[in-house]
C-alpha cells in the first residue's frame, strides 16, 4: 500500500507500472524524491541538459490547497529559462500595490514600482498546484523532444541504505515493492522529509508560537488587485494580523493570525471561519458579498535548517533542507533557486566535466541563501508577533509614526519579499576588475534588460556565457572541456547600460549556467576568462 | 562623525523641562509609547549606523 497523506488538487503523474518493477535492479544517475516545485524544476533543468532524472512521488499530483501563492521574479526568470513561465504569468495575478493598515487606520500604501526592461513582473500570485502543473506540462514537452526525464507517481520510498558510490532504495507502489539505486539522491520531499528522517538527520531552529488560519474564498468582489495587510485588525475575532490577497480564479487568500493558545479543531469549524471572514469582508465592502470557502487550513511555522545540505551522495533541496515563515514568500522561491544551483553542478559532475567536490559548493552557497532567508523571515515574524512588552511598544510606535511620517515606513515589516542572495566572497567567483554597478558584481544574479526585440536573460540559456558589452571584440573561451560562448551587445539599451556598465564604456562578464555573474572585466582577456571559468567549476585551487 | 558624549545641548535645564513637560498628563503606558516614538524619530534623524551603534552602547 502507498499511504495517502493528503488530497490532491489534480493528477499530474498517475501511477503506471514500469518494467523496472519486476526486472533487475536499475541504477539511475539522479533520483529525485518529491514532485513539488523544487523536484520538478530540478528534473526539468537536468533533463533539458541531457542528464537523466527520475522523480519519485508518493502521490500522483499536486497537493490540494493554494499553499505557496507568491512567485517572485527570480523564480519566473528560472521558469523562463526552463520554458515554463509563459503559462505561469498568463494565469497568475500580477500585483504591485500594497496597503498597510493598523486598526481602523490606513497607514500607507506602497507600490513595488516595477523597473522597466524586465520580461517578468516582480511577483505573481498563483496557486502552487498550477505552478506544479505548468512545470509538468513543460516536462511532458521536453520528454517528447527526447529529454531523459521520468516521473513515477505513487512510488513511495520506504527504506534506504547509503553506500559510498550510491544509495539503495526500497520503493512501494500499488503493485507492490521494488528496488532501485541512485548515484545521487536528491531529497525534495518537503519540510517533513522522510529521507531526512530515515537518515536520522536533525532539523534545528526556532519554532514560532503562533497559529495562522488560511481561508481561500471564492467570490466576485471588486476589491482592487492589491495586498492588504492589517496589524491589529479592527474586525471581530480577526487576531493580531490579517492579510487579503488575490489569486487567479476569483480566489482570495485571507490569513488571520490567531495566536498560540487556540483549539485547532474548533477554529477549523466552517461556521466559525465564516464568521471571521464575514466580519472582515463587511468591514471593507459594507456588506458581506456572496462567497464560498474554497480551502482552509491552520498552520504554525518554524524557521530552521539542516546543518549541511549535503550528506555524501544524498543532497537536500527546498523545504526538506530549510524552512522559513511564510512572510516574504521565501519558501518555494528559495527552493527553486536551490534546484537551479544544483542542476548545472550535477550535470557537469555526471558528465565528468567537474569533480564531485563541486557539489560541496551547492551546499555552502545554498546554506548561505537559507540563512539570509531565515534571517529576513525571522525579523518579519518578530515585528508581526512582538515577543516582549518593549518589542510591542516599539512595534506600535513604528506603526503609529508610519501613518504620519514617511521615515517610519521602511521599518514596518510584514515580510520582505523574496530576492535572490548574492554569493559575495564565495570560492567560485571573481575577479571583479570592472568599476561597474554593484547589482551586477560577481556572485549576483543577472538582472534582466532589453536586448534588441527581446531580453538579455533569453540569451543566458543555461550554459556558461561571455557577455561582451560595447565595441570590444571577444571570442568564445574553452577551459577544462567547457566552452563559454559570446553574446555580443554592441549597442546596449539604456537599462542594460545602467545595470551592467554604469560609467564604464564597455565590459566583459562571465556568467554561469544559473545566471549568476562569475567575474567581470573592463575588456576581453582570454587567459583571465579561462582561469575564472576553471575556478568557477571548482578547479581553481591546484 | 563620532558620537558626541560632551555637553551639546544649549540651555540644558530648559531642555530637561521640555522633555518632562511632554510627559505631563500621560499615563505610564502612554509615556512608554511616547518615548519609543521619540527614540525612533531621533534615530532616523541621526541615520548613521555607526553613531547609533555607539549610542546603544553608551546608554547601557
Amino acid at each position: 500500500m502507498v499511504a495517502v497523506r493528503y488530497e490532491t488538487a489534480f493528477k499530474l503523474y498517475p501511477y503506471e507500472k514500469v518494467p523496472a518493477q519486476s526486472g533487475a535492479v536499475q541504477r539511475h544517475p539522479v533520483v529525485i524524491v518529491g514532485g513539488g516545485p523544487v523536484g520538478l524544476a530540478l528534473a526539468l533543468d537536468l533533463g533539458k541538459k541531457g542528464t537523466p532524472a527520475l522523480v519519485l512521488d508518493d502521490h500522483d499530483g499536486a497537493g490540494l490547497g493554494s499553499k505557496a501563492i507568491c512567485f517572485a521574479k527570480r523564480t519566473l526568470d528560472i521558469a523562463s529559462r526552463l520554458g515554463a513561465s509563459a503559462s505561469m504569468v498568463d494565469k497568475g495575478v500580477v500585483w504591485n500595490v500594497g496597503k498597510v493598515f493598523h486598526g481602523e487606520g490606513n497607514l500607507f500604501k506602497f507600490d513595488l514600482l516595477p523597473e522597466s526592461g524586465h520580461r517578468n513582473p516582480a511577483f505573481i500570485n498563483l496557486q502552487q498546484p498550477y505552478f506544479e502543473r505548468f512545470l509538468v506540462d513543460e516536462i511532458r514537452n521536453a520528454q517528447k523532444a527526447g529529454a531523459p526525464i521520468e516521473i513515477r507517481g505513487r512510488n513511495s520510498v520506504t527504506a534506504m541504505k547509503q553506500f559510498d558510490e550510491y544509495t539503495a532504495l526500497d520503493i512501494q507502489t500499488p503493485d507492490g515493492p521494488y528496488h532501485l539505486e541512485a548515484e545521487y539522491l536528491i531529497a525534495c520531499d518537503g519540510a517533513r522529509s522522510s529521507i531526512r528522517d530515515m537518515m536520522g538527520l536533525s532539523f534545528d531552529g526556532r519554532v514560532f508560537e503562533d497559529n495562522f488560519l488560511i481561508a481561500d474564498v471564492k467570490m466576485k468582489a471588486d476589491f482592487p488587485t492589491e495586498r492588504w495587510f492589517w496589524f491589529e485588525p479592527p474586525f471581530k475575532d480577526s487576531g493580531q494580523s490579517a492579510l487579503l490577497h488575490k489569486q487567479p480564479d476569483d480566489i482570495w487568500r485571507i490569513d488571520f493570525q490567531l495566536g498560540w493558545d487556540i483549539d485547532r479543531e474548533k477554529e477549523l469549524d466552517a461556521d466559525r471561519i465564516r464568521a471571521r471572514v464575514d466580519a472582515m469582508l463587511s468591514s471593507q465592502a459594507g456588506s458581506v458579498p456572496e462567497y464560498e470557502l474554497h480551502w482552509t487550513s491552520i498552520y504554525t511555522f518554524q524557521c530552521r535548517r539542516m546543518e549541511t545540505f549535503r550528506h555524501g551522495t544524498v543532497l537536500f533541496a527546498g523545504d526538506s533542507a530549510h524552512q522559513v515563515s511564510p512572510f516574504g514568500a521565501r519558501g518555494a522561491n528559495s527552493g527553486v533557486q536551490d534546484a537551479e544551483n544544483l542542476a548545472w553542478k550535477l550535470d557537469l559532475v555526471l558528465k565528468g566535466l567537474a569533480e564531485d567536490s563541486l557539489l560541496d559548493t551547492y551546499a555552502t552557497e545554498r546554506e548561505f541563501g537559507a540563512d539570509e532567508n531565515i534571517l529576513n523571515s525571522s525579523r518579519a515574524t518578530d515585528f508581526m508577533t512582538p515577543k516582549s512588552n518593549v518589542s510591542k511598544t516599539f512595534r506600535n510606535a513604528v506603526l503609529d509614526l508610519a501613518g504620519r511620517h514617511a521615515f517610519a515606513r521602511p521599518l514596518v515589516n510584514s515580510g520582505r519579499l523574496s530576492v535572490p542572495c548574492t554569493y559575495d566572497g564565495f570560492d567560485l567567483f571573481g575577479p571583479d576588475t570592472l568599476a561597474g554597478p554593484d547589482i551586477t558584481r560577481p556572485g549576483a544574479t543577472c538582472p534582466d534588460a532589453p536586448v534588441d526585440e527581446g531580453y538579455l536573460l533569453d540569451h543566458l540559456s543555461g550554459a556558461f556565457h561571455i557577455l561582451n558589452i560595447g565595441d570590444g571584440t571577444a571570442i568564445s573561451v574553452t577551459s577544462e572541456g567547457i566552452t563559454a560562448d559570446v553574446i555580443n551587445i554592441a549597442a546596449p539599451s539604456s537599462e542594460l547600460s545602467a545595470r551592467y556598465l554604469g560609467d564604464e564604456p564597455c565590459a566583459v562578464y562571465l556568467i554561469r549556467p544559473d545566471q549568476h555573474v562569475v567575474a567581470r572585466w573592463a575588456s576581453f582577456d582570454e587567459k583571465a576568462i579561462a582561469a575564472a571559468l576553471k575556478n568557477s567549476i571548482g578547479k581553481g585551487a591546484e | 562623525m563620532t558620537l558626541i558624549l560632551e555637553p551639546n545641548i544649549p540651555d540644558p535645564d530648559g531642555f530637561y523641562d521640555e522633555l518632562l513637560c511632554a510627559h505631563e498628563e500621560l499615563t505610564d503606558d502612554e509615556s512608554e509609547a511616547f518615548n519609543a516614538r521619540l527614540i525612533l524619530t531621533l534615530c532616523n534623524h541621526i541615520g548613521d549606523r555607526e553613531i547609533l551603534r555607539a549610542a546603544l552602547e553608551a546608554a547601557k
